[in-house]
């Protein structure tokens, strides 16, 4: 036996490394979120939340941000998610490994690769000036629904997949159409691995500054429609930050942007949780 | 005509694989027809082609003809959709949908287009009251079908089947995955739906054959050596190879 470690310890030791791991990953979120939140919980109050920014955001509050960013997230997913599911269900259940499918993935792949202040140079050429629309949240948002195909795809992808066989052929086996048994069954069986696929890309177009810099305009006055220009937490964080404006300010538009993540994440949890329980009898 | 289904000279292929041979039976309206061989011999893959589940198969290709009631069921003018209402399918593990136990039986009448409510709500407690499934479940019709054993899963796959009334029950295995107990229902439930139903069922275990079925067919290597009634194919077995299955010298 000339082993320099012994299974046993190799065993002891690697389940330290793994654990290790585990907790560097926790700390990390811990430090970030906890920074945020303690330089930024002590700018939010009702007043922050609810008003308009005076002096570029010296002062005042950050309402048209977050309704804002809540218009383009829900613009982003809102365009993405039939696209993403669609794909996913067209790979997946109406076509065999081809060219058309490889090419899907491709681009899939491209476009969650592409940075993200390309996508803005993007939609700069093509919405605002090529298109005219000008400035709009509507442009952010379809800017961002590309941004999050990619992830919806994929995710969506792997949770069909992951639906049993055996409920497709129950279904095609009582005389179920292909439609029917995509849309009645596998669908439903897969909503909660997609809806982990559309967080995920939610929570990436929600917190994209670059992507929108040059498409929705940081306008500072409350958005009436979705055609308006506006300006998102992350695009009005940048600015705050990088021009100097109020540092403070910087930390509470942050701190609301990663708590608005975290309750949309939470809440939707919860109510996928329930409803695979529901689903699965457990 | 007493036959339900008739095949003849069916030859069917995967890709280049020939895995049916020359296949030629009559299976008898309402009665139980057993479908015995060792693993591999082409019993699961002959009853898929009676509700056309092979067609899903791209290198799937046949040739001959299968009959159900005198209609060539691979004619291109038959809609599957039609066929499989038909020809209902139990399969071996059970497959309950992940919905309500309500929702698994309507799930027939529902895609078939059916909407009236009082009728749904009837045909779902008949047909779990055929499948002796009614008295565990009545309770609890909303909640998840998963929650169930298997052999409730079982019966209630049964009973999603005969939901939508088929002529014809195949039946993959139905108790490979189920113990005893659950095994003996299922038997006692085949024994009951012979009355309205034509039954083709494939099994491993060659007790089941004979306590629920009226023929058997014997399947080697993707050809019927021998077929006729249960009694007599196992008391007095034809053929060498069959008396070597059933004695258990070999599969």
């Amino acid at each position: 036996m000339n082993r320099i470690i012994s299974p046993k310890n190799a065993q002891k030791i690697m389940k330290g490394v793994f654990w290790a791991s585990g907790i560097v990953t926790i700390i990390i979120l811990l430090i970030i979120i906890g920074y945020i939140l303690i330089k930024g919980l002590p700018v939010i109050n009702l007043e922050f939340l609810l008003e308009n920014p005076i002096d570029s955001g010296k002062s005042g509050g950050i309402a048209p941000m977050i309704v804002s960013t809540l218009i383009i997230t829900f613009i982003a997913v809102f365009v993405a998610t039939p696209i993403g599911v669609g794909a996913a269900v067209f790979i997946e259940e109406y076509t065999k490994e081809n060219i058309l499918v490889k090419l899907i993935r491709l681009g899939s792949e491209t476009l969650a690769s592409i940075p993200s202040i390309v996508f803005g140079l993007f939609g700069l050429a093509f919405f605002v000036i090529y298109l005219h629309m000008g400035w709009s949240l509507f442009s952010g948002g379809i800017v961002l629904a590309f941004m999050a195909l990619p992830t919806i795809l994929q995710v969506s992808e792997v949770s069909i997949i992951a639906v049993p066989r055996s409920y497709a052929e129950g279904s095609l086996a009582l005389g179920g159409s292909k439609w029917q048994t995509i849309y009645r069954v596998i669908l439903p069986a897969a909503v909660p691995g997609i809806t982990t696929g559309v967080i995920l890309g939610m929570a990436r177009a929600m917190s994209e500054a670059a992507a929108i810099l040059f498409v929705v305009g940081s306008a500072l006055a409350m958005p009436l429609s979705i055609f308006d220009p506006g300006r998102p937490l992350p695009l009005h964080l940048y600015v705050l930050a990088t021009e100097g404006i109020s540092l403070d300010n910087a930390y509470g538009t942050a701190a609301v942007l990663v708590l608005l993540i975290l309750i949309i994440t939470v809440v939707t949890n919860t109510v996928v949780e329930r409803y695979s329980k529901k689903m699965m009898g457990r | 005509m007493d036959y339900r289904i008739e095949v003849e000279d069916l030859n069917v292929y995967f890709d280049e694989a020939h895995i049916l041979k020359d296949i030629s039976i009559n299976i008898k309206k309402n009665r139980v027809t057993s479908l015995i061989g060792p693993s591999g011999c082409g019993k699961s893959t002959f009853i898929r082609t009676l509700n056309r589940m092979n067609d899903l198969i791209d290198s799937f290709k046949m040739t001959g003809t299968i009959l159900l009631d005198g209609g060539d069921i691979y004619d291109p003018k038959v809609d599957v959709v039609d066929l499989r209402k038909k020809v209902g399918m139990v399969f071996q593990k059970p497959n309950p949908f992940p919905k309500s136990i309500f929702d698994n039986v309507a799930y027939g009448l529902r895609i078939h287009g059916i909407k009236d409510k009082d009728f749904i709500e009837k045909r779902v407690e008949d047909s779990l009251k055929e499948a002796a499934l009614w008295d565990e479940v009545k309770e609890k019709l909303d909640k998840s079908a998963m929650g169930l054993s298997g052999g409730q899963q079982q019966r209630l796959c049964i009973a999603r089947t005969i939901a939508v009334e088929p002529e014809v029950i195949l039946m993959d295995e139905p108790c490979s995955a189920l113990d005893p107990i659950s095994t003996t229902k299922i038997e006692d439930l085949i024994h009951k739906l012979k009355e309205d139903f034509t039954i083709i069922i494939v099994t491993h275990n060659m007790q089941q054959a004979t306590r629920v079925s009226k023929y058997t067919a014997f399947f080697l290597n993707g050809e019927i050596v021998e077929s006729g009634l249960t009694d007599k194919l196992f008391i007095e077995p034809e053929d060498k190879r069959t008396e070597d299955y059933i004695t258990g010298r070999f599969g």
